[in-house]
């Protein structure tokens, strides 16, 4: 489907489905077009061309309040007049449940999302996580053939959050309803789906299992923006089906694994993660091995890495295992770290 | 601690002498006023007669009943006008017309209360801009005689305190955050739902606070009826007038400004218990 305000299209070709009952994200950075996306398929704004269906039925000219999906806002948009029983009430009501009926699927779906007793509190009573819960059974409460998920965690701070990854990836397992989320967090994606699609000016770079985007990212842009990666510009002097040799600006020399951009005289961007290189490696046949200076210790627990630079002064990130064997290493020491050939991903050069 | 509150004080003191020496006091006299009458001897005693005579004489009680009755009607119409309006300029027009839309809505009240009320005459009345239009297009055979009468009235009064119920209705429907309306609008609710349980809930506050504003200005206006309603048009604050100045009256005029007092502190108590609302929680 496209998307355009006047000649700017928000949402440029996207073609994707979301199986039933699966977890499914949509990670981009701001502005890349996917709040768009999801208000296009919660019916907010129609799409321009192309159609959406659900459940196999099209849903183009249906309004919001007709169709089978709910929206969890940004800012939750907790009704503030009511309590959050009415809050959870609202849909149920709109649909002429019997106040009695909606009474008892208010307070089971309070239960099913760890709030029992709290119907009769006030919204501004609530922490930052039990608006979140709240907002959540609002939508679930009406049985919705899709869950939308607009960034919903990004009001809360960090300890709260990673708790909340947990439970929305518990709940849907629980509940089983089909979650399109969307985020600039790619960790909040990579945590929680079964499926990501990697968004990028209004377009879909890569859609695929947290894993492949993580380990086979398939543009130069899903490999910058999915993990940390260290890049390097390089020239290609070999290429065979075993692998190709790269030369790198700074002047070393790499094997790497080939792919089908990688021909012989081709500018070319690596990308190499930071746990990707081993430091003083011991058995070096192989790996692509070279000498760099510490310039300060990350440490940051289990993600704790060495901000190092080559002779060139060219910086790299390295990850800093945290089995006290390198225990001994300080800023300024000169150490060797080596990589394998198989974790280097080349993309033909951008520029 | 002293110190400020010194600074308190200073600060407070123009505000107190100004409530005091022009409203308490002013009151308390006539206060005491309207429970003074001359005697059969023509000496003026303490009595009741000032409140008797109101009730004792149909047509002021009457014209009391309806003036209260018409306020409460004009705060309504006016409500129902502003509530659009003010939808439209909060959350539809784009940031550049907003200011625009204010402007204009404030303008009429750069001229005063009379050139406008005179401008309507003019459009209105017999003679008027209106009428003669009518006759060129044929719709009309015979002018007609549009001022003077409740409706007239009841308009002007309406245009008069128009932008005393858009302007807080307007701020308090800027901060209604627009993803309420859509979560609303999400969860299966229709137009007039939302309306109903979104829109109006969150206007609270501004409804009544336009509402007392306009009830009080409407109450205790009286160029408006006098100039547009004519002689047909009977409001409480005109006999209160003709007892001041035609009547030299004072004491039954103190009377009927008490009551006028007593019945607009009433007729907003009721409104507030109506709504569930406090004052201080309108004004905040």
């Amino acid at each position: 489907m496209v998307k355009r305000f006047g000649e700017f299209a928000a949402v440029d070709d996207v073609t994707f489905d979301v199986p039933t009952g699966s977890f499914f994200s949509i990670l981009g950075p701001s502005g890349c077009g996917k709040t768009t996306l999801l208000r296009m398929i919660a019916g907010f704004d129609e799409p321009t061309s192309g159609t959406i269906e659900i459940r196999g039925q099209n849903m183009l000219g249906v309004p919001p309040n007709k169709r089978p999906v709910n929206l969890v806002f940004q800012h939750l948009a907790l009704f503030p007049m009511m309590d959050v029983a009415e809050n959870i009430a609202f849909g149920l009501k709109r649909r002429g449940i019997a106040a009695s009926e909606a009474r008892k699927r208010v307070d089971t779906m309070l239960e099913r999302v760890g709030l029992p007793g709290y119907g009769e509190k006030r919204i501004e009573q609530l922490s930052g996580g039990q608006k979140q819960r709240v907002a959540i059974a609002r939508c679930l409460v009406l049985e919705p053939s899709v869950l939308l998920l607009d960034e919903p965690l990004g009001a809360l701070d960090l300890k709260l959050r990673e708790q909340m990854k947990v439970e929305l990836k518990k709940l849907q397992a629980k509940v089983g309803t089909t979650f399109i989320y969307i985020t600039h967090d790619q960790s909040e994606a990579l945590v929680m789906s079964d499926r990501v699609a990697v968004m990028n000016k209004g377009r879909f770079e890569q859609v695929g299992t947290p894993q492949e985007l993580y380990g086979a990212p398939s543009t130069p842009f899903v490999a910058k923006f999915v993990g940390e990666n260290n890049t390097w510009k390089a020239a290609v002097t070999k290429s065979d089906s075993g692998g190709v040799e790269l030369k790198t600006d700074e002047g070393y020399s790499f094997i790497a694994k080939a792919n089908a951009d990688c021909r012989e005289g081709s500018r070319m961007d690596l990308f190499l993660r930071p746990e990707a290189m081993r430091i003083e490696p011991r058995d070096r046949a192989g790996l692509n091995v070279f000498d760099v200076t510490v310039k300060s210790i990350l440490f940051d627990g289990a993600n704790s890495r060495l901000l190092t630079t080559t002779r060139e002064d060219h910086e790299l990130l390295v990850t800093l295992p945290q089995n006290r064997r390198f225990d001994h290493i300080v800023p300024g020491d000169e150490i060797s770290v080596g990589w394998h050939p198989d974790s280097g991903i080349c993309f033909e050069a951008e520029e | 601690m002293q110190r400020s509150r010194l600074v308190f004080w200073i600060f407070c003191a123009p505000v107190l002498c100004w409530l005091f020496l022009l409203i308490v006091l002013p009151h308390l006299d006539l206060l005491r006023m309207s429970f003074r009458g001359e005697n059969d001897y023509g000496d003026m005693v303490w009595t009741f007669r000032n409140y008797k005579t109101f009730f004792t004489e149909p047509i002021y009680w009457l014209t009391f009943v309806r003036t209260a009755l018409y306020a409460v009607i004009t705060t309504f119409i006016t409500f129902l006008l502003a509530m659009p309006v003010s939808f439209y300029i909060a959350k539809l027009a784009r940031a550049r017309i907003q200011g625009a839309l204010v402007i204009l809505l404030l303008l009429p009240f750069w001229v005063s209360e009379l050139v406008r009320i005179y401008g309507w005459m003019i459009l209105l009345r017999e003679s008027g801009v209106l009428n003669f239009f009518m006759l060129k297009l044929g719709i009309v055979d015979t002018p007609i005689e549009m001022l003077y009468n409740d409706a007239t009235m009841i308009m002007g009064l309406v245009y008069t305190s128009m932008l005393f119920m858009v302007v807080p209705l307007v701020s308090v429907m800027e901060s209604l955050d627009d993803s309420l309306i859509e979560a609303a609008h999400d969860l299966g609710a229709g137009q007039f739902t939302i309306w109903r349980t979104i829109i109006l809930p969150h206007c609270k506050p501004g409804i009544t606070s336009g509402s007392i504003v306009v009830f009080m200005l409407t109450l205790g206006n009286y160029l408006t009826p006098n100039l547009m309603g004519g002689k047909n048009s009977l409001w409480f604050t005109e006999q209160i007038y003709n007892q001041f100045i035609a009547s030299f009256n004072w004491n039954q005029g103190s009377a009927f400004g008490f009551l006028l007092l007593l019945l607009s502190s009433f007729i907003i108590w009721l409104g507030l218990r109506l709504t569930r609302q406090k004052l201080d929680e309108v004004a905040s």
